[in-house]
């Protein structure tokens, strides 16, 4: 304690060499802190994307409104759930703890655009109308618009050609198209997104699913959504409900089950590569324009490095000189870049409707690696001092 | 060996390079200086020189012979012995070597934050005063580039004696100056030496300065012997 008590004291004693080169040299001190500003701009707008992009792929799944998920133990993703038996539903109901158990339909249908007369694949969900499935308020109002046969509600943020088709539902006009051969009718709108695997999204009651899905037997659910009793611990009875059930299902919690599907995401979908390298990439620009900068440095103070080393300084002094400023240079470079992030996260976020925000978590990962990424270069760098050898500058 | 000895080299040799390329450039030195006395080693460029007085800095490691500074035997000494030796050393060098980024004052506080044991400013005081006495106490917040040759190598030199070293050890101080800045600065240098009774071993080929020497040693291709008739200089 009083050695860390005398360090502090002897760190804040010394005189800050490396703080007071880099503010003699306001040109290389820029140079810097630009090419540290921008590889934490291209950072965060990689990580960004890539998170706005898993975000809007698993929109329904965090909208669940229930505490554990029930799935089949062949699910691969929410476009590709496989079915269980509702038995198991039932057999859930009886574990203490469990208020509900809710059976939720998905599959991807064969809709023809009314507008275009094209056929496209569309994501439908089937939910139970007194129990909404989802944390969707837009949704949850317009539950009783498909209550009549055949009636869909339809995702204007599905991609494609919907301007003519999406003003006539809002004028109160029903349209009507087709899924496979039968016809059905658009009676309301909601917003949600597409994602990988479907063009849009259509939501419907169960009994509309099953009229529209013929190949589907009411007894094959997708997901089984378990609300608790006030007062259960969702890990507890998700526990419970893992033991009761035979291993033809799974059941996960609301948020593992986020993490099952974000997990699909990120070794199925190039994304986090394409993002990954993008950050890779501007982690080596910054290493790069460091490494060039504090070399520079270093190289042009060897002589008087050596003068240093001739009055009885130690290497580890000089180390510690470049590792200053390697320090003093990622903080001075990440400010600005993460207030010029945050503002380009609205812009963007504005333009492309994608889900763009700044967790304190990613400031801080971007810290992080912009410590390695001057440490790095600092590391680097050292290697010129060798050449600061005080029987050389006589 | 007297007792008084600042420093001692006896039967030094020095080789640079290795296998083929081995060189020998110093043959057998034995001298011995005095504490308080002021030494000056002439001779023609390339004769060793500069070798001799970066062995006796501990600024290379001395091969064979014996190398006794303020006592402390450094031939054979570790890295670590090396630069606590090295503290003990004023340097002074034909190049000023002032660091760019730091003021005068701030140069010479270098010199005295490596022992470790001041406070800051207890540095200040001491470089302040330092300054002073070298005459530069209105450019004492001046960086290198701002100021004149010879009020650089005025800067090299309280830095180098600040911290009050046992010896001074300066290679060619005033080549890079003119007549009279290079005459002021040797002055300087004499005078602080003098109140502060440290032992100086300068090298010059700067006959002006030659007066303010105890004595003069001549370095001929490696080898040291007396000064030859002024003829053969
Ligand atoms: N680092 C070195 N490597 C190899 N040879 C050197 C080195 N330094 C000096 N020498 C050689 O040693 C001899 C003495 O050099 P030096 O001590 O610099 O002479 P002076 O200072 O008297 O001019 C010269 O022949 C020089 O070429
Ligand atoms: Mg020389």
């Amino acid at each position: 304690m009083l050695g860390f008590i005398k360090t502090l004291k002897t760190l804040q004693d010394r005189t800050p060499l490396g703080l007071l080169q880099l503010k003699h040299d306001r040109l290389r001190l820029l140079t810097a802190i630009a090419g540290i500003t921008f590889a934490d701009i291209l950072i965060f707008m990689q990580l960004g994307f890539a998170d706005a992009l898993y975000k809007s792929n698993t929109q329904y799944p965090r909208a669940l409104q229930s505490d554990l998920v029930i799935l089949s133990t062949q699910a691969k993703n929410f476009g590709q759930l496989r079915t269980f038996a509702r038995r198991r539903l039932y057999q859930a109901q009886d574990v203490p703890g469990v208020l509900s158990a809710d059976a939720l339909y998905l599959g991807s249908v064969q809709w023809r655009n009314p507008q275009t007369r094209q056929q496209t694949s569309m994501l439908l969900v089937g939910q139970n109308l007194a129990q909404p499935a989802f944390e969707l308020p837009e949704i949850n109002q317009q539950l009783n618009a498909v209550q009549l046969p055949d009636t869909v509600l339809f995702d204007r943020a599905s991609r494609g050609d919907y301007g003519e088709m999406i003003v006539q539902v809002e004028q109160g006009k029903p349209v009507t198209t087709e899924i496979g051969l039968r016809t059905v009718t658009v009676t309301g709108l909601f917003e949600v997104g597409a994602s990988f695997s479907d063009d849009g999204a259509l939501i419907t009651s169960d009994q509309n699913f099953l009229r529209l899905f013929p190949r589907r037997e009411a007894g094959a659910v997708s997901l089984g959504l378990i609300r608790l009793e006030p007062g259960y611990d969702p890990k507890q009875v998700r526990a419970s409900l893992a033991a009761r059930l035979p291993d033809d299902v799974q059941v996960l919690t609301h948020q593992g089950y986020i993490d099952f599907e974000l997990n699909d995401i990120q070794s199925e979908s190039p994304i986090g590569f394409v993002f990954g390298l993008g950050s890779a990439m501007g982690f080596i620009v910054g290493v790069v324009i460091v490494y060039q900068v504090l070399s520079t440095d270093v190289n042009s103070h060897l002589a008087e490095y050596a003068t240093f080393r001739a009055m009885g300084y130690r290497n580890t002094y000089l180390l510690g000189v470049v590792f200053e400023e390697a320090l003093i240079l990622s903080v001075l470079g990440f400010i600005p870049g993460l207030i010029i992030a945050l503002g380009a996260y609205q812009i963007t976020a504005a333009a492309t409707a994608l889900p763009l925000a700044m967790p304190a978590s990613r400031a801080a990962t971007v810290l992080l690696l912009t410590f390695a990424m001057c440490g790095a270069s600092g590391a680097v760098a050292t290697r010129r001092l060798q050449a600061a050898d005080p029987a050389d500058i006589f | 060996m007297s007792k008084e000895a600042a420093i001692v080299v006896h039967q030094l040799d020095h080789y640079f390079g290795s296998g083929q390329l081995r060189k020998q450039a110093l043959f057998n030195i034995n001298l011995e200086i005095r504490a308080g006395e002021i030494v000056i080693m002439t001779g023609p460029s390339g004769s060793g020189k500069t070798t001799l007085l970066t062995l006796i800095g501990g600024l290379r490691s001395a091969q064979s012979g014996s190398l006794k500074v303020v006592g402390h035997e450094i031939c054979g000494a570790s890295e670590n012995q090396l630069v606590r030796a090295r503290r003990h050393n004023g340097y002074i060098f034909q190049a000023h070597n002032l660091h760019g980024s730091l003021t005068a004052l701030e140069n010479v506080q270098m010199s005295l934050e490596v022992h470790g044991h001041l406070s800051k400013q207890q540095r200040y005081y001491r470089a302040s005063e330092m300054l002073a006495e070298v005459g530069l106490e209105e450019r004492t917040n001046y960086y290198p580039a701002d100021l004149s040759g010879g009020q650089k190598q005025r800067v090299a030199i309280a830095r180098a004696l600040v911290s009050h070293p046992k010896i001074v050890l300066a290679d060619e101080p005033t080549a890079a100056l003119d007549k009279k800045s290079g005459r002021d600065v040797v002055d300087i240098m004499q005078n602080l030496a003098k109140e502060q009774g440290c032992t100086i071993l300068l090298v010059t080929h700067d006959n002006r300065i030659l007066d303010i020497a105890d004595r003069i040693v001549y370095m001929e291709d490696g080898r040291l012997s007396k000064p030859p008739a002024p003829e053969a200089d």
